[in-house]
């Protein structure tokens, strides 16, 4: 540890840390604890979004003080995380509605009771 | 490093150990097939926030490529998983 950091630096470091990875377990804690699939399917954006960008944002503002020179390409791991998250989500999403109606069960169509039937 | 830092990120460690033990056991105990790729998808982005951790503990720019191949191939994963259990196979 031969590089050197301001004492508020640190703490900026240290407060992202802990509030990505409080993100990040209360994301988890509702994937186990939530009732049906269609709640739980939201649980885990809450944890990815903030858990990523503020461990992201912790490693740029760190590195970059303490090289002297701006370090930005952790938040590349954010950017792609904010746009394939969306995707898996939908797709998982369209598989449990199509998999739950061939069982059979009663999945209502979002918007159907406006338009009548 | 302050100690300030390295307490946080013991923390943080800690609470990413116990996020994906929860993961763990909706994977295990996830009624269905689509509960079990929901797990999956939560768990392996836990692993990459605690590869990020290591990174920031060791000063080593190589686990930021570790987190970035892992966000990437999960990804890949989960997407594939999720379109068979939406159409039976992958690629068609």
């Amino acid at each position: 540890m031969n590089t050197w950091a301001p004492l508020w630096v640190d703490a900026l470091t240290a407060l992202l840390v802990v509030v990505g990875a409080l993100a990040a377990l209360i994301g988890s804690f509702g994937v186990l604890r939530l009732k049906s699939f269609f709640q739980r399917v939201h649980a885990p954006t809450l944890g990815t979004t903030l858990g990523t960008w503020g461990f992201t944002l912790a490693t740029a503002v760190q590195v970059s003080f303490e090289r002297g020179q701006l370090y930005l390409h952790a938040l590349l791991i954010a950017v792609f995380i904010a746009l394939t998250v969306p995707v898996t989500t939908l797709f998982l999403m369209r598989a449990a509605v199509f998999r739950g109606r061939i069982r059979g069960e009663e999945i209502p169509v979002p918007g159907a009771d406006e338009s009548g039937g | 490093m302050s100690p300030l830092l390295s307490w946080a990120l013991a923390f943080a460690l800690g609470c990413l150990a116990l996020a994906m033990m929860l993961a763990l056991a909706r994977m295990i105990i996830g009624p269905r097939a689509e509960d079990r790729v929901l797990a999956f998808d939560c768990l392996y982005q836990n692993t990459m926030l605690v590869i990020l951790a290591l990174g920031l503990i060791y000063r080593s720019s190589s686990y930021f490529e570790a987190a970035l191949l892992i966000a990437l191939f999960g990804f890949v994963g989960s997407t594939a998983m999720s379109k068979f259990l939406l159409r039976g196979e992958i690629i068609e």
